[in-house]
């Protein structure tokens, strides 16, 4: 074990999984010099500019390069720097990446990890601090994952370069920082699929993801402090797959459920998960919840910017209404 | 002799080898388009009738290694390439044994066997695809080749600049085709197209460039072999932009009826297959010969036919499969199926 940012942990998943094999390469906008957030600082030096490769501003041809190089047997690892930019190769992405292998009839694989940063930090405004994982979970043929700790931001992110599907990596650009214990060994991988019990407790369920499982955890400690709440909290990790025996389980025991995300309430996969638990019937002791951002582009201004965010606050008051359902 | 002025050196076996190919792709076409009418071809069928030079004379100088990316009028490019028209014949009926195993059909053929990465439904979409795949082959370091097709339509699409600059600043070994059939779609190219087109357009981002006559099988041949040549030993992409006609209209569904019939009829007197027919018989081959090839060609492809409509359906269950390894749904019983 090592104390490692969730940045630091990511680069050290890359450098592991570039010396295991050499048919892995990263291609991105200014990764010779460390990338957008340093998240490449230094690989250049230990694997040559051919496999921390720079590119010119082509999001559409990063992808669609990726994908040819993926068909063709090496594994790339795309940086998008902002899931909003990856909008640009959305039809290499969707079109491309997540048919090839099925439309071609199982000739293709297209083993590429793309790696496109969600969420708010700092005042980015309206195109660089979206999340928008809901979009991907509902393309058939793509991975989707979210990591929340260093150490599942190695061991997930080494799961995904092995994988041989496409893989939307979506890491939290207000994480970078967060340090944690991270495993040192080479093979520490996260199965892609398998939800993280960060909390146990028999009152509530809250399931969540991505940065939000920090502010969830706040809001649990409180819960239990203050209130003599309990919290099941669930950091689902992937939301494709993502673990339905996991939130299932939990909710059989608490008869609550809550989940919580950083992205747009409104078809965000906050309702895939309500309406699959709704579907299985368990025996519910409060009306199902669902917390999430307003219909709303993400402003500018600080204030502004702060009205998105789920706060612990906001968290505490929902349970406490489901608590007294 | 005239004819020995027009065929001097002509090499006949080659060129009747091409004449049999052009003729294959020609019958393939129609005999697809009969299976439309029939209904037995559900999807769209864009066919490549008047286009059959470029698709053999490029792929004739291809290796059977070296890699092909192809648009959604792909037959062509795919047989040329040496996928087996039986194959592909069952593909576009969606039946067993089509070459995607009928989860592809006609838009989306490939044969990796044969080199060929796919053909694409989305208008330039091959363009990075084929300039990462060759992409891959500069990472490991052996001598293969891209050929990467696309239509006059496709110089407007982003992926063309981003594509073409992809594959000159990394040095990739490309052979980018454009084959100018003047339409995109029901729309004139040229009323939509701002500029010199493509051949000043890749010049402008460093490729080398050559326009042809791409009704000529022989010119094709020529300078796909050369340019070929070269790419395989220089490692840098150039741009082949071949001015053709296409026949009959964008699709199976389509009759292309916007076009002037005088404009449709002055180009059938210059379709690929009557001229090098012409300079086949001015080489001294005979008419019988060359009737003999287009009727074998028909016989195959009729047959292939026959043999798709035997085929049985795909199994319900492969619906489900090739999806993805993880988190791949399973098809639930259903009882109302059976």
């Amino acid at each position: 074990m090592a104390e490692l940012s969730y940045l630091e942990a990511s680069k050290q998943a890359i450098a592991e999984e570039m010396r295991r094999d050499p048919m892995v390469w990263a291609l991105g906008e200014d990764l010779g010099r460390g990338g957008v957030s340093g998240q490449y600082k230094g690989l250049i030096d230990e694997f040559g500019p051919n496999r921390i490769a720079d590119t010119p501003i082509s999001e559409a041809a990063i992808m669609g390069a990726a994908i040819g190089a993926a068909m063709m047997g090496t594994r790339p690892v795309v940086e998008m720097r902002f899931s909003d930019f990856a909008l640009c190769a959305i039809d290499e992405l969707v079109n491309q990446a997540a048919k090839a292998r099925y439309m071609f009839g199982g000739q293709a694989r297209v083993p590429v990890v793309v790696r496109e940063p969600v969420g708010m930090r700092g005042s980015a405004a309206a195109q660089h601090s979206q999340s928008l994982e809901a979009w991907y979970a509902h393309i058939p043929g793509l991975i989707v994952i979210l990591p929340s700790t260093p150490a599942d931001n190695k061991g997930l992110l080494k799961a995904a370069i092995r994988c041989d599907d496409p893989v939307v990596y979506m890491e939290h650009k207000g994480l970078w920082a967060l340090e944690g214990e991270v495993p040192d060994d080479d093979d520490y991988l996260v199965p892609i699929g398998k939800a993280r019990k960060v909390r146990q407790g028999n009152d509530l369920t809250i399931v969540t993801w991505s940065a939000t499982v920090h502010t969830a955890a706040e809001a649990a400690t409180q819960l239990s402090a203050q209130r003599d709440i309990e919290v099941d909290l669930i950091d689902l990790r992937t939301l494709w797959p993502w673990d339905v025996r996991a939130v299932l389980e939990s909710v059989e025991r608490t008869g609550r459920l809550l989940v919580i995300h950083e992205a747009v309430k409104t078809g965000g996969f906050g309702a895939e998960i309500i309406a699959t638990i709704a579907e299985r019937g368990p025996r519910l002791k409060a009306p199902l919840r669902r917390l999430g951002a307003p219909r709303v582009p993400i402003p500018y201004s600080p204030p502004l910017e702060k009205l998105m965010k789920i706060t612990p606050r906001q968290i505490v008051e929902t349970a406490k209404v489901q608590m007294q359902a | 002799m005239a004819k020995a002025h027009a065929s001097h050196n002509l090499d006949v076996d080659r060129y009747l080898s091409q004449f049999r190919e052009m003729h294959r792709i020609r019958a393939f076409e129609m005999t697809a388009l009969q299976a439309v009418d029939e209904k037995l071809v559900l999807g769209a069928v864009h066919p490549s009738v008047g286009q059959e030079a470029i698709c053999v004379g490029v792929c004739d100088n291809l290796r059977r290694d070296d890699l092909l990316l192809s648009t959604h009028r792909g037959h062509g490019h795919t047989m040329a390439k040496g996928a087996s028209a039986a194959a592909m014949m069952r593909e576009l009926l969606g039946r067993t044994g089509g070459t995607n195993h009928g989860k592809g059909g006609s838009m989306h053929i490939a044969d990796f066997d044969v080199g060929m990465l796919g053909a694409n439904g989305v208008v330039a979409a091959n363009i990075s695809i084929a300039a990462g795949a060759a992409h891959a082959i500069a990472l490991k370091g052996d001598d293969r080749i891209v050929a990467c097709f696309f239509g006059d339509g496709a110089i407007n699409r982003g992926p063309f600049l981003e594509g073409l600059n992809w594959a000159k600043v990394y040095g990739l070994p490309v052979l980018f085709v454009c084959e100018d059939n003047r339409y995109s779609a029901t729309t004139k190219t040229s009323a939509m197209t701002s500029g010199a087109g493509a051949a000043e357009r890749a010049r402008s981002l460093g490729l080398n460039a050559r326009e042809i006559d791409g009704n000529d099988i022989v010119r094709v041949d020529e300078a796909a072999r050369e340019m070929i040549t070269e790419i395989r030993a220089d490692r840098q992409p150039q741009l082949l932009v071949t001015s053709t006609y296409r026949l009959l209209g964008h699709s199976g569904f389509d009759r292309g009826q916007y076009r002037p019939d005088a404009e449709v009829d002055a180009q059938w007197e210059h379709e690929p297959i009557r001229r090098c027919a012409a300079l086949l018989k001015a080489a001294g081959v005979r008419d019988a010969v060359l009737t003999s090839i287009e009727q074998e060609a028909k016989a195959e492809m009729l047959a292939a036919l026959e043999e798709a409509k035997a085929a049985p359906w795909p199994a319900p269950e492969i619906a489900y499969d090739d999806v993805q390894d993880v988190g791949a749904e399973k098809m639930e019983h259903a009882p109302w199926l059976s």
